[in-house]
């Protein structure tokens, strides 16, 4: 897969796929290489994202997707088609790599912890390489696979929080190292279903994690924050300090809980209480919302079912419990992992559920003081239309695929396990074919 | 007014009408299908075939390769008839023809300059075309190459002036030495080319005459010799180059003057000038070697020889250069003596 990477960059177009529970965005970017930069134009290499640009971009109603996993693998194929042609037409050229990220498929962490002797007392590119393959892993359970493992923090003797320990003189190293795993079913159909569009996968990530990498700024990154990505089936949660993602989770219950609540207390139909929630929805009810009443409309035939109007103070109070009951889950993923004990608590929401208006006031009620609410980095040649919130995991996607991190990427593979894999490759190549 | 007021007749005649008949109260109409939320989802045919059209060489094959294959293709196949091509290429070459041939382009005659009749002959004989004819088929350069192969000619200066007239202005060698050779005499110019064959020496007494292999190639030095010689030029009978090195100066009585293959001109001046001094070559002198510098050695002549020999009491010699016996000396002086008596 990161051969497939390294294959799609050398060719300069990728794509960058994130299937959500609502919506499915697709991005279409452009590298140039590195170099590129306008400096003239007093633009610098910003976070060494002008090296890229979108070139086309394109979102379609999700179809087939619950809580952020592929559910009806045809109607998630179509769905897919639909937005890679249209973003490959808004592009005019055509893609063949795609990097997609996945929302849900129950993500979970760990932090290992790896410990070796350097033998030439002085840390090279292998010792590096050794230490992370030595981490202890534990059992992560059946059908779950890898998703991200980063080492997030280096110590060479007694020097600890080093980020890169090559050239270190010392006698012993040990790494932290955070694993991401996920459902491996879940990723095995997002799979199948990229590659029944034709399409080679050449990565995928957590919705959580890259949706905190576009709506944290470097500080918040730096100093410890978390971003709450509040979707439509699922709400990410990811923790980031010293520019290391150390947690990541999702919890299964999103915005599209909120419309359904709204749809069964008002009896509308699903369209109108989406609708009712984007243009009307709220959080902190005022007097004034006593006396602003709102259309419900319809289309059943009956006169007065679809001249029912409701209050705005109703609609908030079907929706304020269940965003609390969101957040009482995002609290309790906060609490596991820890959050309270970071230098500085600062909390992000992003994604489509947050632009309820009233949602900061709410959070910072329940989660912490620090709370704002993020709207996803700026990069070059993305339209206005694709910089909402609910686009922060795609923004989050194409920044990753511009720096990507993983655990062998900024380290050497260790040698020892080049040979026996190429080889047993080369073996079932053969048998395969022949 | 008419136009504005209603014309209250009228509207009594209509009057008369039935009131319409009105629709009983209906049932709210029924509600239409429910509008689906639009999914336009391409099928994987359209999904294919779209990638394909966005695959650059698919594109290009299709924009460009194709068109150009289908116009190759139809005219490929509207050529293939023979009679149409060779209408084409009929039809190409009558226009060209007519052009050609338009007055402004043809050469009615050739003016000659400088060459002797000869050369007149010859050059007009190798025109390729008969006069008049259109200016593009002469082929100046090729004609110019064709003049200059003459070895009479120096140089030709050959262009068509306004009016028809092909132009030649011919620059002839002039010879200025004869050389004979084995195969017969010719004329040489000064740079030693071959300007014409002569049949005898007598066709220019006025030339001097060079000899021996390779003498052509030296043509400037032995002109430089003829002139340099001056006083004996009446004596001087031709030049000959020996060895393809250096030169001999033949003179009358058999003399011959052996020039060094280096500076030969300041030896012939110095042998002039022992000559003017003291008048060597006017003595039975075979021949005069000044190929070692300082050193001029002469071969004397028989006559020379004997008397030297007579005055010092040796056997004279004969015309082969062999000593005579001396019976038959005695028998030639004897006969001398008898004619002297009688």
């Amino acid at each position: 897969m990161r051969n497939m990477r390294r294959q799609a960059m050398q060719r300069g177009v990728i794509a960058v796929l994130d299937i959500g529970t609502t919506k499915i965005a697709c991005l279409i970017l452009q590298f140039d290489g590195p170099g590129v930069f306008r400096e003239t134009d007093g633009v610098g290499p910003m976070a060494g994202q002008s090296n890229f640009r979108v070139i086309g971009a394109a979102t379609t109603r999700s179809r087939g997707v619950r809580f952020g996993e592929i559910e009806t693998m045809a109607e998630t194929e179509r769905a897919i088609r639909t937005v890679v042609q249209s973003a490959q037409k808004i592009a005019g050229v055509r893609v063949d790599h795609v990097i997609a990220c996945l929302s849900g498929a129950r993500p979970a962490s760990y932090g290992l912890a790896g410990d070796i002797a350097i033998d030439a007392g002085k840390v090279s590119e292998q010792d590096v390489a050794r230490v992370l393959a030595s981490c202890e892993v534990p059992d992560f359970g059946r059908g779950r696979e890898v998703l991200h493992a980063q080492p997030v923090n280096f110590a060479v003797d007694s020097r600890s929080g080093l980020l890169d320990p090559r050239e270190h003189s010392g006698n012993r190293l040990a790494c932290d190292m955070h694993v991401l795993t996920i459902d491996g079913d879940a990723a095995g159909n997002l799979v199948s279903c990229i590659q029944r569009c034709d399409l080679e996968l050449a990565g995928v990530a957590s919705a959580s994690y890259v949706s905190g990498l576009a709506s944290l700024v470097e500080d918040e990154q730096e100093l410890g924050g978390a971003c709450i990505d509040l979707g439509g089936g699922v709400t990410g949660v990811s923790v980031f300090i010293r520019k290391h993602m150390i947690f990541a989770d999702a919890a299964r219950i999103g915005g599209d809980l909120i419309t359904m609540d709204i749809a069964k207390g008002l009896r509308t139909s699903h369209a109108t209480a989406e609708r009712i929630k984007t243009l009307h929805g709220g959080l902190e009810a005022t007097g004034r919302d006593d006396r602003e009443m709102i259309e419900l409309g319809g289309d059943t035939g009956d006169w007065e079912t679809d001249r029912r109007s409701v209050s705005r103070a109703d609609l908030i109070g079907i929706m304020r419990p269940r965003v609390e009951e969101i957040l009482e889950q995002v609290r309790d993923i906060l609490d596991a992992a820890g959050f309270d004990y970071l230098p500085s608590r600062q909390i992000v929401l992003t994604g489509g559920g947050s632009q309820i208006p009233g949602l900061d006031a709410l959070a910072a009620r329940m989660l912490g003081q620090n709370v704002r609410i993020g709207r996803p980095l700026r990069i070059q040649g993305l339209a206005h239309s694709a910089t909402a919130p609910g686009f922060a995991s795609a923004i989050g996607l194409a920044l990753l695929t511009a720096h990507p991190q993983d655990e062998w990427w900024d380290f050497e593979m260790p040698a020892e396990k080049y040979p026996a894999r190429s080889l047993r490759r080369a073996y079932r190549w053969f048998r395969n074919n022949w | 007014m008419s136009g504005l007021t209603p014309d209250l007749r009228e509207q009594a005649a209509y009057g008369q009408r039935p009131v319409p008949a009105r629709n009983p109260a209906a049932r709210p109409a029924p509600p239409q299908a429910r509008l689906q939320p639009r999914d336009p989802a391409p099928s994987r045919l359209a999904y294919r075939l779209h990638r394909l059209w966005l695959t650059p060489i698919i594109r290009k094959l299709t924009r460009v390769g194709l068109p150009a294959f289908v116009a190759a293709l139809v005219v490929g196949v509207w050529l293939s008839d023979e009679t149409r091509r060779a209408q084409i290429s009929g039809g190409l070459t009558g226009i060209v023809e007519s052009i050609q041939n338009r007055d402004e382009f043809m050469v009615t005659m050739m003016t000659i300059e400088g060459a002797s009749p000869v050369v007149d002959r010859g050059l007009r004989s190798m025109l390729p075309v008969t006069l008049p004819s259109s200016s593009f088929d002469i082929d100046l350069v090729d004609l110019r190459a064709r003049v200059m192969k003459l070895d009479a000619v120096e140089s030709v200066e050959l262009r068509i002036k306004p009016g028809g007239v092909l132009s030649a202005v011919v620059t002839e060698r002039v010879p200025v030495v004869l050389w004979r050779h084995a195969r017969g005499i010719e004329l040489l110019d000064k740079t030693g080319h071959r300007v014409a064959s002569a049949t005898s020496r007598d066709v220019r007494p006025d030339l001097p005459i060079i000899a021996g292999e390779g003498a052509d190639r030296a043509t400037a030095e032995a002109m430089l010799l003829v002139d340099a010689a001056g006083p004996i030029l009446p004596r001087l009978r031709g030049l000959v180059r020996v060895g393809e090195r250096r030169w001999d100066l033949v003179l009358d009585h058999g003399q011959r003057i052996m020039l060094p293959a280096e500076d030969p001109l300041p030896a012939l001046e110095r042998i002039i000038a022992i000559d003017r001094a003291q008048d060597v070559l006017g003595r039975d002198l075979g021949s005069i070697d000044l190929r070692a510098e300082g050193r001029p050695t002469v071969r004397l002549g028989l006559d020379a020889q004997n008397a030297i020999r007579r005055a010092r009491g040796q056997v004279e010699l004969g015309e082969d250069g062999k000593p005579l016996d001396p019976a038959a000396q005695k028998a030639k002086l004897a006969g001398e003596a008898r004619k002297t008596n009688g």
